[in-house]
């Protein structure tokens, strides 16, 4: 679909917003509403969007199958490492007082944005993947395709 | 000694080391080092799940609580562990151990190389969901880790492809299964949460008991709605626990699964399920309601028992691959733990926490000694193993004693059981069950001697390739089960002393 300048330019510019908002809803979420599982799936919209414009295979460039793979283990490793914080230092796992034991209430939203974080990047990831899954092997780019436009054959033509 | 501190927090860092783990074998377990974290968490599992078994057995109340991110009881998680789970989380976490190092050269014929370290890590994750299944005191908890350990598991099961693409039809079949199954856990724990607005399983029971006194009045509030979430989820949890009629899915997931897959799901997963059944009908809902209610639960558990026993045994008697035979006589054990639990009775109950055990050992046993037949044949047609006896003679003579344990002969682990299952029958007034169970038992030694005949006695083909015995790493797991079976079957002390203590606890009845 690259080849449409409409699509090309409208996605140019929204990527950048989309990813933006994403990253607000994130640091947004740990009090209001919001949080991991919203923006992880917001930023992984954008990285889709890109994906269909511009082929799965650009996706797959410049977000290699490694790295989707090494970011959804660590997200989840985050979240449990912020328990594992909290056990190390003589509280029940995931009890964010561990993390301000002055002040337990305070420690609260620092464990949840700590933990969504965590939560986001596991969500972005797993959709990124997800996608490459879904995508691998029948994306356009990965047929034989008629450059030749002046003789379309009837694979170019639109599907009515 | 352990620290106190570390001591206190065996409870979460059960469920948590092979979930931790599990991930880091997922990113760095490439160049064999899967098998060998697999390994390090079912120990550590292990050595964990037993101290907390002492723990809860020396604690007075016969309970252990840990309150996850230290929220109180009503509105957190808490993880809450009795006799009865505390026996289930031991026998899944040595079973866990046993076939872990079992799996080492027989995963590594079956599964491609490049794809170990996945298994591996869907290996960890399917314990986690079971260990967790297990030890939780949330039913909502409960089923997500449910829907962990299922989803590993249809993985686990479709990894079978490379040696039969069946597998993947299996492994379909059971995931369409086992989500109805879920769907109905969901459904049911959702009616419940409905009535009592709330999610543990201690407060919900207390709450279901207050409203169970209107029953009587003239107006009796929620009865229709409990008793239609008992009904989803008792449906459900038979999916998961593969009780006859809704057992179909079993035979193939178990046979097409790798050999180490099939040990551990036949001797974890469904029992797991039989876990999940006497929870939900002793603590949750109460025996008042579940079987004296408008629904006579029981009977129609016994019914369903009864037709397992007969008809599983039946069916195994007529395979002709020998991990088939195996797979229908485990609907036939989980006949005899339904029975167990359904009669309401302590020996009843005692019979099936302990069988729990002891079917698990001699099951998890014997699908080790055909997965050293498959690994040295390469499957397990019943024709195949003739004359392997003297060619196999330790993992044969594993296998023979299996057998004995599943028969029930005296000195095996089976017998115990058995004996608890009949003395409760004829307590609880229902000889037609125990002797159903004494008919089971001869229709075991007939499919359990048609394939101790063929191994002994029958001549191998003259072509027939040479085969010796399996690595010691597949000997020395295997050997150990079946070695526990026996040991459990002379002294049953250990083992019923727990038993006895969860019945009486899931009873009321005070020690």
């Amino acid at each position: 679909m690259k080849d449409l300048v409409v699509l090309r330019v409208v996605a140019r510019w929204n990527i950048p917003f989309m990813v933006v908002f994403g990253l607000y809803v994130q640091t947004h979420g740990e009090l209001g509403p919001g949080g991991g599982f919203q923006a992880g799936v917001i930023i992984a919209a954008g990285f889709l969007l890109y994906g269909m414009i511009f082929g799965a295979q650009e996706l797959r460039r410049i977000i290699p199958r490694w790295v989707t793979d090494i970011a959804a283990a660590c997200g989840v490793l985050i979240y449990a490492g912020v328990g594992f914080w909290a056990m190390g230092n003589g509280y029940e796992f995931l009890d964010h007082a561990a993390l301000n034991p002055a002040n337990p209430g305070g420690a609260e939203p620092w464990g949840m944005t700590l933990v969504e974080y965590g939560v986001g990047l596991t969500v972005a990831a797993v959709m990124i993947t997800i996608f490459n899954e879904i995508t691998e092997g029948t994306a356009p780019e990965d047929e034989p395709v008629n450059k030749d436009y002046d003789n379309p054959t009837e694979m170019d033509l639109p599907r009515r | 000694m352990i620290p106190d501190q570390l001591q206190h927090q065996i409870p979460a860092l059960i469920v948590l080391t092979p979930l931790v783990l599990g991930l880091i074998t997922a990113l760095i377990g490439r160049r064999g080092l899967g098998w060998w974290i697999a390994m390090l968490a079912s120990l550590l599992v292990f050595a964990g799940s037993i101290q907390l078994l002492i723990d809860v057995m020396h604690s007075g109340t016969y309970t252990v609580s840990y309150l996850m991110g230290n929220w109180p009881v009503p509105y957190g998680i808490e993880y809450r562990i009795d006799p009865l789970n505390g026996g289930v989380l031991c026998t899944v976490a040595l079973i866990s151990a046993a076939v872990t190092l079992f799996a080492r050269r027989s995963v590594a014929s079956e599964v491609s190389r490049d794809r170990l370290h996945f298994f591996y890590a869907v290996w960890l994750f399917c314990q986690t969901g079971l260990l967790g299944i297990t030890i939780t005191g949330d039913a909502f908890n409960l089923y997500v880790l449910l829907e962990i350990s299922s989803l590993a598991t249809y993985t686990l099961v479709a990894m079978g492809k490379g040696r039969d693409r069946r597998a993947l039809t299996a492994a379909i079949n059971y995931l369409v299964l086992g989500t109805i199954g879920a769907s109905f856990i969901l459904l049911g724990i959702g009616f419940l949460y409905m009535v009592t607005g709330t999610l543990n399983m201690m407060d919900m029971a207390e709450r279901l008991d207050a409203i169970y006194i209107t029953w009587g009045t003239a107006e009796p509030q929620y009865q229709k709605t409990v008793l239609t979430g008992f009904a989803f989820l008792f449906v459900g949890v038979s999916l998961k626990l593969a009780l006859f009629p809704l057992h179909t899915w079993l035979p193939n997931a178990y046979t097409y699964a790798p050999a180490a897959v099939s040990a551990l799901l036949a001797a974890t997963a469904t029992k797991v399920g039989a876990y999940i059944s006497i929870r939900f009908i002793y603590t949750i809902v109460g025996t008042d309601a579940a079987f004296r209610g408008a629904i006579p639960t029981h009977v129609f558990i016994m019914v369903s028992a009864g037709m397992a026993i007969l008809l599983g045994s039946y069916l195994a008697i007529k395979q002709d691959n020998v991990k088939k035979i195996l797979a229908y006589s485990s609907i036939a054990q989980i006949g005899y733990i339904a029975l167990g639990f359904a009669l309401d009775n302590k020996n009843g109950l005692t019979a099936a926490v302990i069988h729990i055990f002891n079917h698990a050992l001699t099951k998890g046993g014997m699908f080790m000694a055909l997965g050293v037949v498959a690994y040295r044949l390469g499957n397990t047609r019943l024709q195949d193993l003739r004359g392997l006896g003297r060619k196999l003679p330790v993992s044969m003579g594993a296998f023979t004693a299996g057998g004995l344990g599943l028969i029930g002969v005296p000195l095996t682990a089976g017998f115990v059981s058995k004996w608890y299952l009949v003395t409760g029958a004829i307590e609880a007034g229902r000889y037609e069950m125990a002797a159903i169970v004494l008919v089971g038992s001869l229709l075991a030694v007939v499919y359990v001697w048609r394939v101790v005949e063929t191994i002994y006695f029958g001549k191998r083909d003259e072509g027939a390739p040479n085969v010796q015995e399996a690595p010691i790493t597949m000997l020395v797991p295997m050997l150990l089960l079946i070695g526990a079976s026996i040991y459990f079957g002379v002294d049953a002390n250990t083992t019923s002393w727990i038993a006895e203590a969860a019945a009486e606890t899931l009873l009321g009845v005070q020690p």
